[in-house]
């Protein structure tokens, strides 16, 4: 159990003085994982978020900077030495052993005494449905089962600094996914153990973790709750990876508390009299948030290309000039015609400078 | 799959056929036919039955004498050079490199003596031993240790049995090699992340792993040291005394020294069975093993 903290981390797998910045697995960074929270690091594939895991539970030692533990370092500590334990994309099974004795092995390695592992072995395989399997040969189990025992095994010490998950449930048959899933969140609650769970599935992150870290390339462009990564993204990546449609991300030119979309002003909720100049300044907003209308004056005109039904709600999939917007169609309107009108809701309008966000000033209430 | 039945295909067999049958069954039948006959030259044979086989496998007369001994002397250097062998090819393959440079020049010095012909690996060693000019024969006496293969029966078995470790573990250990590679970086990691000792590590994950290509080399092994000849023949030529003659060499002096083609016939049929029985006994052993994996409907 323990506060880890990442001081100017980074890693390169190469070797070399006065490596380009591209040659970084891992861009530098400076952040804290709170003892006890559930956390996701979400990203594509190749983004960096396998070897943040591994740095932290010591697979990987890093190329640059610090680790942490509760203060301590621990940057040329072992992964034993650190008490982590980790649970790998695909099932690792010890072959000639039965799944009791894979569950037990982590605590066998430490010497707990053999009353200590029979009762923790049998809980956890309680909690995994494993105890009809216990003295099997854990060889002959399917895949969904054999990655149950990998789990297990993470599971089985109670005194870990953290549990560290590397896509676990990619095996696994979808519903099985969702009930593993809200097990291992039960277990965080009743453990107080700080777990990180890494995935490239937004649902997977947003049902799993309290706080969760967008990363992109290398770096981590945001860490907030879901909420704040909905609501804003501190980088357009995050908009266009969260949210189903992603969010709206649209050049344009900003002045004052006005931008201007392709010759139509859209008013915006905050003044940006600020901007860094030469920046390439672009206007966020969220399908939620752009609402179609039928047409009339005052409105950005859009062309429908198509409309997309998730069922409770619909997407009409629209083009401003060049431009591709996604909007929510309101619950009355239908065939509103290829012809649209665009309604922003100002508040919810973002603008970017150079991908990140940028914060404007409140407006002073004026009568 | 639906296959259509075209028993023309047999033709397609026919060559092969031929050319084993001339290869490997008439030779064979020639010493079948041998083994239930006696000659005393002038190419007239008489009808034995299976006299040689009783006398053979009587170990009170002179040739099941001479045939046991050899047969027990040969299971002791087959047991001998596997105990070595097997263990130190592991240990060498875990030694090896896993990544970069290293690796392939580690393979090529490891396969170059499994290049070398059996009677070169015979003269070099023969040579290699001589307490006169070899350099190890010469070094050993000149350390106040008396070693000599040609009169002493232990240092003969001695040389015989490094020779063999030294042209043959690194088979052994390349096969262990290839069943290492195979294991995936995760079992370590996990290994790692459990606490596991190294010989946890050992016991729980590459052995197991290795398994299957060990059974392949100690089957390879105890085959190719059940029927070795070149290499003692030319090292020892048997002896002294015949404290060095294995099976084969027994047969080659029975059948080209003292030209007994009946009790060399029946030796040889002997010898031919038991290499059988023991390859059928590693086949079962091999793919039961295989069936305990496929029965798993997990495992990828």
């Amino acid at each position: 159990m323990a506060r880890i903290d990442l001081v100017d981390l980074a890693h390169t797998y190469l070797v070399g003085p006065d490596l380009p910045p591209e040659a970084y697995a891992l861009k530098p960074v400076s952040m804290t994982w709170r003892q006890g929270g559930a956390y996701a690091l979400l990203g594509p594939s190749g983004c960096g978020k396998t070897t943040l895991l591994n740095l932290i539970s010591g697979i990987v030692t890093p190329s640059h900077g610090k680790i942490l533990f509760d203060g301590t370092d621990v940057t040329q500590l072992s992964t034993r030495e650190r008490n982590i334990a980790q649970v790998f994309q695909f099932p690792v099974i010890y072959d000639t052993m039965t799944v009791g004795q894979n569950l037990a092995f982590p605590l066998k390695n430490r010497g707990v005494a053999k009353a200590d592992i029979d009762k923790r072995v049998a809980e956890i395989a309680e909690l995994l449905d494993l105890t009809p399997h216990l003295r099997r040969k854990a060889t002959r189990l399917t895949a969904d089962a054999k990655q149950k025992i990998s789990l297990g095994r993470g599971l089985v010490r109670s005194d870990v600094s953290a549990i560290l998950f590397d896509e676990p449930l990619t095996v696994i048959d979808p519903h099985l996914k969702w009930e593993l899933r809200s097990k291992l969140k039960a277990l965080h609650r009743a453990l107080d153990l700080t777990m990180i769970y890494v995935t490239h599935d937004q649902t997977e992150a947003l049902t799993f973790a309290d706080t969760v870290v967008v990363m992109h390339d290398g770096r981590v462009v945001q860490s907030g709750t879901p909420e704040e990564l909905f609501e804003k993204p501190a980088h357009t990546f995050v908009g266009y990876f969260i949210g189903s449609p992603g969010m709206n991300v649209v050049p344009a030119q900003v002045r004052g508390r006005e931008a201007n979309v392709g010759g139509h002003v859209i008013p915006l909720g905050r003044a940006y009299d600020h901007l860094p100049a030469g920046a390439k300044i672009e206007i966020g907003v969220r399908p939620e948030f752009v609402h179609v209308a039928p047409l009339a004056p005052g409105l950005l005109a859009a062309t429908i290309e198509r409309i997309d039904d998730l069922g409770r709600v619909r997407f009409a999939r629209v083009r401003v000039g060049d431009v591709k917007f996604a909007a929510r169609m309101p619950p009355g309107l239908s065939e509103p015609g290829s012809q649209v009108g665009l309604v922003f809701e100002p508040a919810r309008i973002l603008v970017y400078a150079d991908s990140r966000l940028v914060e404007g000033q409140a407006l002073e209430k004026v009568a | 799959m639906d296959k259509t039945v075209n028993q023309k295909a047999w033709f397609l067999v026919l060559p092969v056929f031929a050319i084993v049958a001339f290869s490997a069954i008439l030779p064979l039948m020639t010493v079948v036919n041998y083994s239930v006959q006696d000659t005393f030259g002038n190419n007239q044979f008489f009808w034995n039955g299976v006299g040689w086989f009783k006398e053979l496998l009587d170990p009170s007369s002179d040739l099941g004498e001479r045939f046991f001994a050899s047969l027990a002397r040969n299971l002791a250097f087959s047991a001998i050079i596997l105990a070595i062998e097997v263990p130190l090819g592991i240990v060498v393959a875990l030694a090896m490199p896993r990544h970069g440079w290293t690796v392939a020049l580690c393979l090529v010095i490891m396969a170059l003596p499994l290049l070398i012909p059996w009677n070169v690996v015979g003269t070099i060693w023969q040579i290699f031993g001589r307490p006169d000019i070899g350099l190890l024969g010469y070094s050993l006496n000149g350390l106040g240790i008396d070693y000599n293969y040609v009169s002493n029966a232990f240092d003969a078995w001695a040389t015989v049995v490094v020779m063999d470790v030294w042209h043959w573990t690194s088979l052994v250990a390349l096969l262990c090699y290839a069943g290492l590679k195979s294991i995936p970086d995760a079992y370590y990691q996990a290994a790692q992340i459990d606490g596991a000792s190294r010989w946890a590590v050992f016991t729980a994950i590459q052995l197991p792993k290795m398994h299957r290509v060990l059974l392949i080399a100690v089957l390879l092994r105890f085959m190719d040291s059940f029927m070795i000849y070149t290499e003692p023949f030319v090292v020892t030529g048997g002896g002294p005394g015949n404290s060095t003659t294995f099976v084969s060499i027994e047969l080659v002096k029975i059948a080209l020294g003292q030209f007994d083609l009946g009790k060399a016939a029946a030796l040889s049929i002997v010898y031919n069975l038991i290499i059988i029985i023991v390859c059928w006994v590693f086949y079962t052993v091999m793919t039961h093993a295989g069936a305990d994996r496929d029965n798993n409907p997990g495992s990828a």
